[in-house]
């Protein structure tokens, strides 16, 4: 039912509310009864001085009357209804139910949004303890040391007459399993410590290079000044506490700087006014290569480009060394990708751009573009085939499925249905599903 | 006549508990901690059992169980599997490969004990 032909609802919610009888109401705003009647049953379209006098006798805003329920609270509840599998047959009444009664649509649409922050919790830490391989080298690393010290105590306690030196021998084990158990267990400790948040905490080296990059927007922007220097990276690198992060984001620093000495941000932000986010028409008119325009485009801040951009690196074997997300487009943290994702293609075709539209699985189902290539990152040798790093730039075309429907498609494009990782995806039937989904099919 | 079991573990200390209980018990034990040529071990010292660990360097225990299976000399070999990861799919991993019996750590000696003598009964 429209909108506007529920004020008569809302009037006599508001009555009963306050406890008065049609006639009653009907007297104090100077209408008939029955006139009162036609409209508490929607029967008649009200507005002007009459909605005034009803608000009036009713002590509420006449805008209360008119406009009924929030509209971003209906846009919510349709959204969060919407996204169940197989939708609700009375959505289009959704409506009528948030006007009719708002304090219980409050309730419902805040419980839909606190399940959904909490199945992303729940996707998040059911991914760290999945794939993250420093839990499990300590899991192994705690039920090792007990299984020693189980079987030397219980060796110690059950044998009667134990020689000295198997006796001096156990007793050594016990002391260092007991040793090493404690040390294991306090570092498990400080892992989830550091995980209570949001199930994400610095505890690896790639979680604190991730941490430097989120906590700077993935952006650098003292390498982009006059006065910057090559110096700068090893500044940067040294507040790194491990000597793998350090490693790791020296060698990501490295080619940041480098990639603003052959483009600047601001001749790139130049070109971007003129050809728009398509790596390919950058990279022709800068007379760059196409991945410079896609690692600098991802260190742009987003304000000063028409829309945000995610990227995605990775290497022959498709671990992901670089994760720059984008609005609704979530990037597993560990473990690899959707098996669809066009960057996995570009490996079996190095040097071709691929061109795709992506439908998420996601909650929002938003519709994205991407430009993916491999690339050899080692020189030509005889007989040896090069070593292979795809990039995977995606651009939202529509955020929300509400927002806009996807454009049309042009002749030489694909178009994807892809998600996060199969644990974190909803498409049951996917050909390329490899483990079932904690979403979808529950744990 | 001594029965001759080998155990394949990278865990000096694991190792050193099983061997002591196993000698006692009248076992003969002999050890290898690399995944890597385990194979060729049990070829060469022919064990009557094999206790097997998952994580291994160089090598998982599932490869290397695998490997015994495909070969005509180890297919029927009791082999006990230990592991610390005591995922379901892992133990169906091992009973699709042909395990002799799964076990997850921590164990205790005498559940270790009465798996290898049910596992060598003629």
């Amino acid at each position: 039912m429209p909108r506007e032909t529920l004020v008569g609802t809302r009037i006599r919610e508001r009555r009963n509310l306050a406890g008065l009888r049609q006639a009653e109401l009907a007297r104090r705003s100077g209408i008939s009864a029955s006139y009162l009647n036609l409209i508490e049953h929607n029967r008649r379209r009200i507005g002007g001085k009459v909605l005034q006098d009803i608000a009036r006798a009713l002590d509420v805003e006449p805008a209360v009357l008119a406009d009924g329920a929030e509209a971003s609270l209906i846009a919510s509840l349709r959204d969060a209804v919407g996204d169940r599998a197989g939708g609700v047959p009375e959505l289009q009444r959704v409506e009528e139910l948030a006007n009719r009664f708002p304090a219980w649509s409050r309730v419902l649409n805040e419980s839909f949004q606190r399940i959904t922050s909490l199945e992303k919790r729940l996707a998040a830490a059911s991914d760290r303890l999945t794939h993250d391989p420093y839990l499990a080298a300590a899991f192994h690393d705690v039920l090792s040391s007990v299984t020693s010290i189980r079987s030397a105590a219980s060796i110690l306690s059950d044998t009667a007459e134990l020689e000295p030196a198997w006796r001096d021998r156990f007793h050594r084990n016990l002391n260092e399993d007991s040793a090493r158990l404690a040390e294991s267990s306090q570092s498990l400790v400080n892992y989830f410590d550091n995980t209570e948040d949001a199930g994400i905490g610095i505890t690896t080296p790639e979680d604190e290079v991730e941490a430097f990059l989120q906590a700077h927007n993935f952006q650098i922007p003292a390498f982009e000044a006059e006065t910057s220097s090559e110096e700068m990276i090893q500044v940067e690198a040294g507040k790194m506490r491990s000597a793998a992060a350090r490693f790791m984001l020296e060698s990501f620093l490295k080619q940041y700087w480098w990639d603003v000495q052959a483009l600047s941000a601001d001749r790139l932000i130049k070109a971007v006014a003129e050809f728009g986010i398509d790596p390919l028409q950058l990279a022709q008119h800068l007379l760059v290569d196409v991945t410079l325009v896609m690692r600098r485009l991802a260190s742009l801040d987003e304000n000063q480009i028409p829309t945000p951009v995610g990227l995605v690196i990775c290497d022959a074997s498709g671990a992901l060394s670089y994760r720059k997300p984008v609005a609704g487009f979530a990037i597993p943290r560990f473990g690899a990708g959707c098996p669809v994702w066009p960057l996995y293609r570009t490996l079996s075709a190095p040097l071709q751009l691929f061109q795709t539209q992506m439908t998420y699985s996601g909650d929002q189902r938003g519709v994205y573009q991407s430009y993916a290539i491999a690339v050899p990152v080692t020189p030509s040798a005889y007989n040896q085939p090069p070593l292979l790093r795809a990039y995977m730039l995606i651009r939202p075309v529509a955020l929300s499925k509400s927002d806009a429907k996807p454009r049309q498609q042009p002749e030489n494009e694909q178009h994807t249905r892809v998600g996060v990782s199969c644990r974190l995806c909803v498409e049951v039937s996917c050909a390329a599903r490899r483990e079932p989904s904690i979403l979808a099919e529950g744990l | 006549m001594v029965k001759h079991v080998l155990i394949i573990e990278d865990e000096p200390n694991i190792v050193e508990a099983l061997s002591f209980i196993l000698s006692r018990d009248g076992w003969a034990v002999s050890l290898h901690a690399d995944g890597n040529d385990a194979v060729e071990a049990v070829q060469r010292k022919r064990p009557d059992l094999v206790i097997l660990d998952v994580m291994l360097p160089n090598k998982s225990g599932f490869d290397i169980l695998k490997d015994l299976r495909d070969n005509a000399d180890t297919q029927e070999l009791p082999v006990l599997m230990l592991t610390a990861r005591g995922q379901n799919k892992d133990r169906v991993m091992a009973e699709k490969l042909g395990v002799s019996r799964f076990m997850t750590k921590p164990f205790s000696n005498a559940d270790i004990l009465s798996a290898v003598q049910e596992l060598t009964l003629c």
